[in-house]
């Protein structure tokens, strides 16, 4: 069914991750996105890992969710893990014809998928406690310094929230045309790829229609409102930075402290 | 006989979910050949779900649904047979049109049931005819026609595929009274020409005393009441309980008879009262004019 498909999967509840500035969130998440492929030791490594499973935890969402994210990304994993096997150096561990699986290799691939699995755990926690309004807020004052560049950074974030916005309501519109068309005998189940594709016709062109007479709807709507752009505009919601918020901070600096040291002590794996 | 049937019919959306819900619960209803049925319900009372059911556009969690005593389920792969056979009017239906002009787009069904191009052009033009579409306006695109012209070529695209049954989701809602008035007219002389079995989805009373034989009333995801629509708008507290109002003639003049007024105790349209009244004016010498 059309409706299953989640886009920006939000999970409401009132969790810690839930109540952290949506700011917060996102720098915190493009910096262990950064730190995860800094981790060359399995000390440090374990220590990311940890780190990203109290994330899962303390966000209360469903551990189900989580797997369900990562259904799509484990044959990229298998892919580069089974890849990274044969890219090591060293003496083989195994050989056969021109394949040679080292030492390098295999904890090469164990490194590179434990790393894309926490990267998927840790951008979820991200989308999944933070409302795709929050986050358009977020990505639109994290990018605002571009803003001296003259790139429209408000336009862009009130784009991305207007799209994000229209997701399910277009996809509930998709499901309707489709019932109708299927009730007037179209056949989309069956048939090669050149019918399926003629197939999608009749609901692309009403769904492209419905498209433009929202969008004609919502510009009037917004007009009336005499909305016109970033400049001067204030915000209902104003992000404030809280205790949790500087406590989560520290927590980042003394993990980034912790993985330095660790960093030096322990030597790399590979 | 019964040209469709539902046994136990029951739909749950978002099974394992938190947002479980039984959207219909255990309907059991049989729809008479050449009736015309109403259905009735508020909002969130199953009644889409229901109708959806009965042309195998949704599958039922479990229960039946019989045409002409056959499982409609019973050979999954051929269920767009069962569609061409329940032709299916949605709620807002003008959204559905695609084609370049308006009397392809009603041929749409046609052509999907295998008919050639010639006899989907006649049975395009037979289902323009019903729901009064100029000839001018067949060759325009369908996107040039108005709000009330786009409905009525939508509604003609699905009885040109003649279905035996033609089900109807509130094919007047958003119309101002005249369309409405023409909507519903149009229905009704389809469904006498047709002498096919015709199911209107309304949340009007209104409109549904005016058109239906019989009304089912749903509530809840349960069939509240079946019956002939008069016997059934005279329940008046009940209807209320599910929350349903008499239309307004109706009331009133359920009123006047319990003020003792010889007048019929549940009338169903505005052209009934009129003929009802019209002698009891000229009785206390008014001057028998409608109002």
């Amino acid at each position: 069914m059309i409706s299953d498909i989640t886009l920006g999967q939000f999970f409401p509840g009132d969790s810690v991750m839930h109540r952290l500035d949506p700011r917060v969130k996102l720098c915190m998440t493009v910096y262990y996105i950064v730190l995860i492929f800094c981790a060359h030791n399995w000390v440090v490594l374990a220590l990311t890992v940890l780190m990203a499973l109290s994330g899962v935890l303390l966000s209360k969402v469903p551990a189900k969710q989580y797997l369900k994210s990562l259904k799509p990304i484990w044959f990229l994993v298998a892919f580069t893990g089974i890849l990274n096997l044969f890219y090591g150096s060293g003496e083989p561990v195994w050989s056969f014809w021109v394949l040679k699986i080292t030492r390098a290799g295999i904890v090469n691939a164990v490194m590179i998928s434990v790393r894309l699995v926490v990267l998927i755990l840790i951008s979820s926690v991200l989308t999944f406690t933070t409302s795709p309004t929050q986050l358009t807020d977020a990505i639109e004052r994290v990018l605002k310094p571009l803003a001296l560049l003259h790139v429209p950074v408000h336009e862009f974030a009130m784009m991305m929230t207007i799209a994000l916005r229209f997701v399910p309501t277009l996809l509930e519109e998709t499901d309707k045309i489709m019932s109708a068309q299927k009730a007037r005998g179209a056949d989309m189940e069956s048939g090669g790829l050149g019918q399926r594709i003629r197939a999608l016709i009749p609901v692309l062109i009403p769904l492209f229609v419905s498209a433009f007479r929202r969008a004609f709807d919502l510009a009037t709507a917004m007009e009336s409102r005499c909305y016109h752009g970033g400049a001067g505009r204030t915000r209902m919601k104003i992000l404030k930075m809280g205790r949790v918020d500087f406590f989560a901070v520290g927590i980042c600096l003394t993990y980034l402290a912790v993985f330095i040291v660790l960093c030096v002590a322990v030597p790399a794996a590979v | 006989m019964s040209v469709l049937e539902t046994k136990d019919l029951t739909y749950t959306y978002g099974i394992g979910t938190p947002f479980e819900i039984t959207a219909v619960d255990r309907v059991s209803v049989s729809v008479e050949a050449g009736e015309f049925l109403g259905v009735i319900g508020h909002t969130g009372s199953g009644k889409s779900t229901l109708i959806q059911m009965l042309n195998g556009l949704i599958r039922p969690t479990s229960g039946q649904v019989l045409l002409n005593g056959e499982d409609i389920w019973a050979k999954p792969k051929e269920i767009r047979r069962v569609r061409f056979k329940v032709g299916m009017v949605f709620q807002y239906p003008e959204y559905q049109l695609f084609e370049e002009t308006v009397l392809k787009d009603i041929m749409f069904g046609p052509k999907n049931m295998g008919l050639t191009d010639a006899q989907a052009e006649e049975k395009a033009r037979e289902a323009a005819r019903f729901t009064e579409l100029r000839e001018d306006l067949l060759a325009k695109s369908p996107f040039e026609l108005s709000g009330g012209e786009k409905r009525r070529a939508a509604i003609a695209g699905v009885i040109a595929m003649d279905p035996d049954v033609l089900i109807l989701d509130e094919p007047a809602a958003g119309l101002d009274p005249k369309g409405r008035d023409m909507i519903l007219a149009q229905i009704s002389n389809y469904h006498r020409e047709r002498n096919n079995t015709v199911i209107l989805v309304s949340h009007s009373m209104e409109d549904i005393g005016r058109t239906a034989d019989r009304v089912l009333v749903m509530n809840g995801g349960h069939a509240e009441f079946l019956g002939e629509t008069r016997a059934v708008f005279s329940e008046g507290r009940e209807l209320s309980e599910v929350g349903l109002r008499l239309p307004q003639i109706t009331a009133i003049l359920r009123r006047l008879s319990e003020m003792g007024m010889p007048v019929g105790e549940t009338v169903l349209s505005v052209d009934e009262a009129f003929f009802q009244l019209l002698p009891l004016l000229k009785r206390n010498g008014g001057r028998g004019e409608r109002a």
